[in-house]
C-alpha cells in the first residue's frame, strides 16, 4: 500500500515535503501499524503513540483530509494513496508531531475540575442514575485533539476561542449534579470569543474518534445561559 | 557542559494514577511539586484500565476491608506481606471516597451510591459467596480516575514537565537521591532538576514481552534508573497474564466481562472453566484462569482455524446491559476483532499484562534495600510507587481491580511521607559533578554514530525472547536458555547505534532508552524467575510444580551489579489483625 508522509525536521529540512513509503499490509492492520512499519523502515521519522487501543488520545493525525486516530483506523478503509499529514493549523515541531499548547491552554481555561462547594459527606456524594447517564457522552473525551484541529473557528481564533474540546468539558462540569459553580462557570464564558465563535460547522461531531457530540454541548451552554440570564 | 537545573521540593517521575496522586497531596499542602512525564499526563497507561478499583463500601452486598484482605492475601498465593495488604484494603475506603469527592464519574446504582461489580478472587467472608467489591466508572474507570487527578492537579497548579524524559537518578556517596536528569523531548536538551525528594512513578514494563496488554510507553524506565542507582529490584519472577487479551491481538477485555456474568468457552462449546475452578469458575483468580485457557489450547481444544485461542461468550447477557457496563469493549472488540460481542464471542487468550514484582518500598512509598535478615535500609530521599514498586501487596498475583487501588493508595501515602519527610529535610542536599558526568554519560553514549544494530532489530529481538523463554509455562530448561539469550543481547546493546542523531523529538533516541531499561528489567525477570524452583502464582514451573512453603516463602531480591539474586523473609504479621496462614489455594 503506498503511502504519502509529511516529514519535516527543523535540524535539517528547510522546508517540509511529503515523502513515499511502500507498506505491505497485514491482516488487521491499523494505521499505527503502518506507521511503526514506516518508522522501521526510516527510523528518523516521528510520531506520538501509545496505547494502541484508542484510549490514550496520542495518535491523532490528518489523514487523506480527514482526522482520524490512528490505532483504531483499518489501512483497508483507507483510499490509496493515503496522504498522512500533522492535525491542521498547529505549529508542526516535526513531522507529524504537532504543538499542542495552547489546546491544552484551552482546556485549562474553562476549569476543567469538580467544584463542590458544601462540606464533603463522609462517604460519596449520592447522585442518581438518571444524573449520571447525563455524563455519558461528555467524560469519555481522550483529549486527541481531532476536533479542536478540524474547526475553522479554532484555527482563526485558537487564542481566544476555546474550542470543541474544552467546550465539551465546560459543559462536562456543568452537567455534573455534584458541581456547584454553574454561575461563575457560565459568566467565565461570556463575551464574542470563548464560546459564541461556534457557527455549528460541525466538523468535530463528524471528526471524534470517541463519537461525541461537542456541537451538542456547546447548544446545551447556550440554552443553560438563556435560561440563567431571564 | 553547561546543564539547564530547575530546583523543586519534590520531584515525581511518572504522571499516572500513583504520580498525581501523591502530586495532588503535595500540591495541596502548597510545596513545590514537578512531575516530569515523557507523555502528555493523560496519556499514561492507568488511563487504560477498565474493570475498576477495589474497596469494601458494600454498596452491593455486606461487604468489609478485612474479606478484601483475606482475598488479597489468598490471590497473592500468600507471597504478599500482610502488613501492607492490611493498610491498602483499610485506606481502600476513604481513598475512593476521595476520588469520588474529587470528581470520578463512578456508575451509581439505584440509591445513588457508587455502583460495584463483581471480580475475580473476590469472597464474603473469608472465601464464601462472590462479593462485588470493584467500583467501576462503566468500563473506563482507569480514563475517568487518571483525567480526575489531572483536572484536580491543574485546580492545585502543580508543575509538569509534559514530554520530557527521566534519564536515570542522581546521588551522592551515601547513596541518598538528590534529583534527576531529564530529556526535554521537543529540544532534545538535557534539564537537571534538583529535588529533597524524588518518587518514580513510571508503571511497568509490559513492553519486554511481544504480545502485551501494555503500552508502547510501559518500558520500565523507573525500576531500570533504580536498578542503575544499586537498588534492586523485588519479586520480579511474578508477571501477570491477563487471560483475555483479544486474541493475536494482546488488547486487554477487562475481567469485568466476566463479573457482568460473561463466560469462557472452547471449541466444544464447553465451559471448561467448572473444571478447573469447580466455585469461582471463570471468576478465579488470574493466574489460575490464564493457565487453563494455555492448557485447552495445548491440549487441542482451541478456536478458530488455527485453534489457538478461546472464546469470550457475552451476548446472553443482551444488548443493554453490554450497552450500559461494557461500551468500551464493545468497541474494542468490532475495531480489533471484527465481532459484536453482542452477537458473537470474542476471540481471546492470555496477554502480558502486568508486573506484580518492582523497586522495593515500605508501606510509606520509601524505597529500603532488604536484607536476608529480615531489615531493610531506606534509601534516602526516594520513593516510588505504583506498578513500578513492590510494596509487596501483590505477592505472586494480583486481584483484578487492585491495581488501581494501589497506584491510589500508595501514592497518596508516598505524598503524605514525603510533606512529613520535608519537614524534617529542608534543605537540598550537594551534587558532585561526578554523579552529574555519570548520568550524561547515559545520553553520549547514544551519540557514537557509525555502523551498528538497529534499535528496531535488537528491541523485536528482546521481546520475542521474552515472550518465549519467560511465557505462562516455565521450565529449567527454557528458562536457563532464556538467561543466555537476554545476557547475549545485553552484550549486544553495546553494538547498537542511532542513526538519527537529530535533537528536535527525536523518537529514536527515546526509544534507544527505553531498549536498555527493557533489557535491565528483562534480566531481572528471567534470572529470578529461574531461581524459583516451586510454582507459586504467575510463576509456574511444569518442572517444579507444588507451592513450596518450607523454601520458597520469601521474596526475590535481584541486584543489578554482578546479577546477583538474594532473598527476604514474607512479612506474615499484619497490623492490627490475625496472620492469614498459607493454605491450599482452591476456588
Amino acid at each position: 500500500m503506498k503511502f504519502f508522509v509529511y516529514r519535516y525536521n527543523p535540524d535539517v529540512d528547510t522546508a517540509p515535503h511529503m515523502q513515499e513509503y511502500d507498506v505491505e499490509v497485514t491482516r488487521g492492520m491499523m494505521l499505527r501499524d503502518a506507521l511503526m512499519e514506516i518508522k522501521r523502515q526510516d527510523e528518523a521519522f516521528a510520531f506520538r503513540h501509545s496505547c494502541g487501543e484508542g484510549v490514550c488520545g496520542s495518535d491523532a493525525v490528518n489523514v487523506n483530509g480527514a482526522n482520524l486516530l490512528g490505532c483504531t483506523t483499518p489501512v483497508s478503509e483507507l483510499k490509496e494513496p493515503v496522504n498522512v499529514r500533522p492535525l491542521p493549523g498547529r505549529p508542526v515541531i516535526r513531522d507529524l508531531v504537532v504543538d499542542m499548547s495552547q489546546f491544552y491552554q484551552q482546556y485549562r481555561a474553562v476549569k476543567p475540575y469538580l467544584i463542590h462547594k458544601d462540606a464533603l459527606p463522609e462517604q460519596e456524594i449520592l447522585q442518581s442514575p438518571e444524573d449520571r447517564d447525563k455524563l455519558d457522552g461528555l467524560y469519555e473525551c481522550i483529549m486527541c485533539g481531532c476536533c479542536s484541529t478540524a474547526c475553522p473557528s479554532f484555527w482563526w481564533n485558537p487564542d481566544k476561542f476555546h474550542g470543541p474540546q474544552a467546550l465539551l468539558q465546560a459543559w462536562r462540569f456543568l452537567a455534573d449534579s455534584r458541581d456547584q459553580a454553574t454561575e461563575e462557570r457560565l459568566d467565565a464564558l461570556e463575551g464574542p470569543y470563548k464560546l459564541f465563535r461556534c457557527h455549528t460547522i460541525m466538523n468535530c461531531v463528524e471528526s471524534c474518534p470517541k463519537s461525541l457530540n461537542p456541537t451538542k454541548a456547546i447548544g446545551k451552554i447556550k440554552e443553560l445561559m438563556l435560561r440563567h440570564s431571564i | 557542559m553547561t546543564l539547564a537545573r530547575r530546583r523543586f521540593d519534590a520531584l515525581i517521575i511518572g504522571a499516572g494514577g500513583a504520580g498525581l496522586n501523591a502530586a495532588l497531596q503535595l500540591a495541596n499542602a502548597n510545596l513545590r511539586v514537578a512531575v516530569v512525564s515523557k507523555v502528555f499526563p493523560t496519556r499514561s497507561h492507568t488511563v487504560a484500565a477498565q474493570g475498576g478499583v477495589n474497596a469494601a463500601l458494600a454498596n452491593v452486598f455486606e461487604d468489609n476491608w478485612h474479606w478484601h484482605m483475606f482475598d488479597t492475601v489468598k490471590g497473592s498465593d500468600y507471597l504478599g506481606d500482610q502488613d501492607a495488604i492490611e493498610f491498602m484494603c483499610r485506606e481502600a475506603i476513604p481513598t475512593v471516597y476521595e476520588l469520588e469527592h474529587n470528581g470520578v464519574p463512578f456508575s451509581r446504582l439505584d440509591n445513588g451510591k457508587i455502583y460495584q461489580r463483581a471480580f475475580g478472587g473476590q469472597s464474603q467472608n473469608f472465601g464464601g459467596a462472590q462479593a462485588a467489591r470493584t467500583c467501576a466508572a462503566a468500563d473506563r474507570t482507569g480514563h475517568a480516575i487518571l483525567h480526575t487527578l489531572y483536572q484536580q492537579n491543574i485546580r492545585a497548579r502543580t508543575h509538569f514537565f509534559d514530554e520530557y524524559f527521566g534519564v536515570e537518578l542522581i546521588r551522592d556517596e551515601d547513596g541518598a537521591i538528590l534529583g534527576a536528569l531529564t530529556l526535554e523531548i521537543e529540544t532534545g536538551e538535557p534539564l537537571l532538576i534538583e529535588a529533597k525528594t524524588t518518587l518514580l512513578a513510571t508503571g511497568g514494563g509490559g513492553q519486554v514481552f511481544r504480545t502485551t496488554s501494555n503500552a508502547h510507553i510501559n518500558t520500565g524506565d523507573g525500576m531500570a534508573m533504580a536498578l542503575r542507582a544499586g537498588v534492586p529490584l523485588m519479586d520480579m519472577e511474578f508477571f501477570q497474564f491477563h487471560p483475555t487479551g483479544i486474541a493475536g491481538r494482546g488488547m486487554l477485555i477487562t475481567e469485568g466481562v466476566r463479573g457482568e456474568g460473561g463466560y469462557l468457552i472452547n471449541k466444544d462449546g464447553e465451559r471448561f472453566m467448572e473444571r478447573y475452578a469447580p466455585t469461582a469458575k471463570d471468576l478465579a483468580s488470574r493466574d489460575v484462569v490464564s493457565r487453563a485457557i494455555v492448557t485447552e489450547v495445548k491440549e487441542g481444544r482451541g478456536c478458530g482455524p488455527n485453534a489457538d485461542h478461546v472464546l469470550l461468550k457475552v451476548d446472553h447477557l443482551g444488548e443493554d446491559i453490554i450497552a450500559k457496563r461494557l461500551p468500551g469493549i464493545r468497541e474494542s472488540s468490532k475495531i480489533f476483532a471484527g465481532v459484536d460481542p453482542a452477537v458473537e464471542p470474542i476471540p481471546v487468550f492470555p496477554t502480558a499484562h502486568y508486573m506484580m514484582g518492582g523497586i522495593p518500598t515500605d508501606r510509606l512509598g520509601q524505597v529500603v534495600i532488604p536484607a536476608a535478615d529480615g531489615s531493610e535500609q531506606i534509601v534516602p530521599g526516594l520513593y516510588a510507587a505504583g506498578e513500578c514498586a513492590c510494596v509487596s501487596v501483590h505477592g505472586a498475583n494480583r486481584l483484578g481491580g487492585n491495581s488501581l487501588l494501589d497506584i491510589l493508595v500508595f501514592g497518596r501515602a508516598a505524598g503524605q511521607q514525603i510533606i512529613n519527610n520535608l519537614k524534617d529535610n529542608p534543605e537540598h542536599r550537594p551534587m558532585s559533578e561526578a554523579a552529574i558526568d555519570q548520568a550524561v554519560a547515559r545520553l553520549t553514549r547514544w551519540e557514537q554514530s557509525g555502523e551498528g544494530i538497529s534499535v528496531r532489530e535488537l528491541r523485536d529481538e528482546f521481546r520475542k525472547v521474552m515472550e518465549d523463554h519467560a511465557g505462562v509455562f516455565r521450565t529449567d530448561e527454557i528458562m536457563a536458555e532464556g538467561v543466555e539469550k537476554v545476557k547475549a543481547l545485553r552484550e549486544k546493546l553495546k553494538d547498537v547505534r542511532l542513526g538519527d542523531q537529530s535533537k528536535v523529538f527525536n523518537t529514536a533516541r527515546i526509544e534507544a532508552l527505553e531498549l536498555e531499561n527493557l533489557i535491565d528489567i528483562g534480566m531481572a525477570i528471567v534470572l529470578s524467575a529461574l531461581e524459583r524452583k516451586e510454582s507459586r502464582g504467575a510463576h509456574s514451573r511444569p518442572d517444579y510444580t507444588e507451592r513450596d512453603d518450607v523454601n520458597w516463602l520469601k521474596h526475590s531480591v535481584y541486584f543489578k551489579e554482578g546479577d546477583r539474586l538474594d532473598y527476604k523473609p514474607v512479612q506474615t504479621k499484619p497490623l492490627t489483625v490475625e496472620t492469614f496462614p498459607p493454605k491450599p489455594r482452591v476456588y
